[in-house]
């Protein structure tokens, strides 16, 4: 009976031990990366704006160093597809036939305050920067790719060709907005589309422009909110779904949908040993009194 | 020396001389086995010379392929023999099941091998496989939870299997100690097992708008958790089906007295949880009230068809075979229940997910090679295991261990 006991009492030790460990990591690391800091950067992209010149793939082309691109950037069949950005090009501009006419968007990482890449990461590879980028550790990596499964908007590309991949994506050009430059798109934008800034002043930027231009602008800034909001923001003539943005993504940070569940573990860990140990006990008791 | 070549004859070569036993490999299902090893291989060297577009459709929208929808998510429901046995000869204190523990946690220990061999292929940085553990970690991650479980499981499936493997080598005093700390290890894995069959369907909860809702419910962790069990059972039945019929020598003669009568318990059990399960589903499509788009073309037909035809219907038959007492019925039951589990996984990683998507490709020729080879290997490893040691059958010297058991616990 003592060595049972004493079986039973290292087994809570052991459950102890995974509690402290596991959720209360946890959700010290939620939030960690719940960054909203009002002086983080940001970048708003006004759609209307936008002729589909494709500078701004030039210009990330050329400040991350990518290789060339299989068509010149000024080859405009490219918009006879829909593109999506991989690991030779962090962005690309997709060209839509709208009830507004033909409209551009360009498309990158939308650098998410709660960004459900890193929540993903099983070793903590990615991080929300304070300057607003959502960044990605190579040394880290072990190429899961579960972060790519995580994103709602498609972003982080895996080099399926190296024996050796990285995840490539957009970074909000971080190594040049920490030094005071502009993200590599936004300096080379000639419409303007693009502006770069503390998220919160763009975001009065946004409002200021639909009040002016009701007529123009959509009552709405896609990423001020959606999944928890986004450090890269959209203004829009036309409903959102027309240029291609996934509308039906919600408001709530992606960390939320597992937080049930991670929150479920330490329940798990310390009641199951608990009732399976009663039952063993009491089975055994059982076969004790049968004879 | 001499000692060791008879343990050697005996333990590894069957008894047999070293030219009567290759002799004796040469048998269709070996050459079989052989052909697609030899294809096999070269692929998998080709896969981490030139990366894994090399042997799959790398896609960046959908980064799980076939190698992660059967490697680990088929893989681990279908290895849920291991703690579901365990529970019940240690836990209920069942012990009638005994004669098919053995090989109902080597099947979970066998599994969650190839699991990690799956991962091996899978993962962009193999070498990197110990990183969530001891390098970096991101405890927020599902997944992190996940590389733990599947570390944790194949030590404590190695631990609850060791006596096997000391009585093979006939280390008397290794196997008396083994047996003290099986009960705590039993609980350990049961605990982790229901964590971690859940942890694979909440690994879908963190993109809800990916998969296609009729599979999409904040209840995927208990589907997975509760397949998982019937999953566990059915894969049961179905070994022990498969060793009584073609390796009849490796299997304890009383044990054939007794099989039909507890492959028809199995099978009840089975029916039960599975029944469960059915109405755990009808909950999730009314709890997303999805109703309409159970008739859409093609994945309300495809959830149809695996809900009636691959849940409901399986459940049915071990009812009937139970009740008619029908064994073999029960055992063919059983090998629909296993394709049930297997078509729900491969479902929800991977055809039901980015559904909206268009223009996806599954399979690729050298992919599909890839998984052939491994499973090959994984029944070959499997057969040579039963083959050696004492798994359905107790070893002579030690035939004594079930009364000590029995005072042990008593």
């Amino acid at each position: 009976m003592n060595r049972d006991r004493r079986k039973f009492l290292k087994l809570l030790g052991f459950g102890t031990v995974a509690l402290g460990m596991q959720p209360g990591r946890a959700l010290a690391s939620i939030d960690d990366i719940k960054i909203n800091r009002p002086d983080s950067y940001g970048v708003l992209c006004d759609v209307t704006r936008c002729v589909g010149c494709r500078s701004c793939e030039e210009a990330c082309n050329t400040v991350n160093r990518l290789p060339a691109p299989d068509k010149p950037f000024d080859d405009y069949a490219v918009f006879e597809e829909k593109r999506r950005p991989t690991s030779r090009a962090f962005t690309v501009v997709n060209q839509y036939q709208t009830s507004k006419g033909t409209l551009f968007r360009k498309i990158q990482c939308n650098h998410c305050l709660e960004p459900a890449c890193a929540t993903a990461c099983l070793v903590h590879a990615y991080q929300k920067m304070p300057e607003g980028s959502v960044i990605w550790d190579e040394k880290l990596c072990i190429g899961c790719r579960y972060c790519m499964h995580a994103c709602p908007f498609y972003v982080p590309a895996f080099e399926y060709e190296s024996p050796v991949p990285r995840i490539r994506k957009c970074t909000l050009c971080y190594d040049r907005i920490h030094i005071g430059q502009l993200p590599g798109c936004v300096e080379a934008c000639p419409m303007e589309a693009l502006i770069f800034g503390k998220r919160s002043d763009l975001i009065r930027i946004a409002r200021e422009r639909i009040r002016k231009g009701p007529d123009k602008y959509l009552d709405h800034i896609y990423g001020e909110l959606e999944a928890g909001g986004t450090s890269w923001m959209y203004l829009s003539s036309v409903p959102f779904h027309e240029i291609g943005l996934n509308t039906s993504v919600g408001t709530y940070p992606m960390v939320e949908y597992t937080r049930g569940f991670l929150e479920s573990v330490p329940l798990v860990l310390v009641l199951w040993p608990a009732l399976l140990s009663s039952f063993y006990l009491f089975t055994k008791r059982n076969e004790k009194s049968e004879k | 020396m001499n000692e060791v070549k008879a343990w050697v004859t005996e333990n590894i070569f069957l008894g047999l001389e070293l030219k009567e036993y290759l002799k004796r490999l040469i048998t269709p299902f070996n050459i079989g086995a052989t052909i697609i090893i030899i294809i096999g291989i070269p692929l998998i060297f080709i896969r981490y010379m030139y990366g894994l577009d090399a042997v799959i459709h790398g896609s960046n929208d959908q980064p799980f392929s076939l190698f992660l929808a059967w490697g680990l998510f088929t893989g681990v429901p279908l290895a849920a023999t291991g703690y579901v046995m365990a529970t019940a000869v240690y836990i209920f204190g069942l012990k009638e099941f005994k004669p098919l523990l053995r090989s109902a946690i080597m099947m979970g220990l066998v599994g969650y091998l190839f699991a990690v061999t799956f991962l091996l292929i899978d993962l962009g940085r193999p070498w990197r496989l110990p990183y969530p553990m001891v390098m970096s970690f991101g405890p927020a991650s599902v997944l992190f939870f996940v590389a733990w479980s599947v570390a944790l499981h194949v030590v404590l499936y190695l631990l609850e299997f060791s006596p096997a493997i000391f009585e093979w080598i006939n280390a008397k005093t290794l196997r008396s100690w083994s047996q003290l700390i099986i009960t705590g290890v039993v609980i350990f894995v049961v605990t982790l097992s229901t964590l971690h069959q859940s942890a694979l369907g909440s690994l879908f909860l963190l993109a809800p708008n990916k998969l296609h809702p009729l599979w999409f419910s904040p209840y995927l962790p208990v589907f997975f958790f509760v397949s998982s069990i019937y999953a566990g059972l059915s894969m049961i039945i179905l070994e022990s089906t498969l060793v009584y019929k073609f390796l009849p020598n490796r299997v304890d003669p009383q044990n054939y007295r007794i099989i039909e009568g507890l492959t028809l318990r199995l099978g009840k059990a089975t029916s039960f949880v599975m029944f469960a399960y059915f109405f755990l589903k009808i909950i999730g499509i009314a709890q997303g009230d999805h109703w309409d788009l159970l008739f859409t073309k093609p994945y309300g037909h495809l959830f149809l068809i695996e809900t009636i035809g691959f849940v409901l219907l399986p459940c049915f038959m071990y009812v009937t075979g139970v009740r008619t007492g029908d064994v073999r019925f029960v055992r063919l039951t059983s090998l629909v229940a296993v394709a049930g589990v297997i078509f729900n996984r491969l479902t929800v990683s991977l055809f039901a997910l980015n559904w909206q998507l268009p223009q996806r490709q599954f399979l690729h020729l050298k992919e599909f090679m890839v998984i052939l080879t491994v499973i090959t290997i994984e029944i070959l490893i499997y057969r040579w295991i039963i083959n050696r040691l004492p798994v359905h059958r107790t070893h002579p010297k030690f035939t004594g261990i079930a009364e000590n058991i029995k005072k042990e616990r008593g």
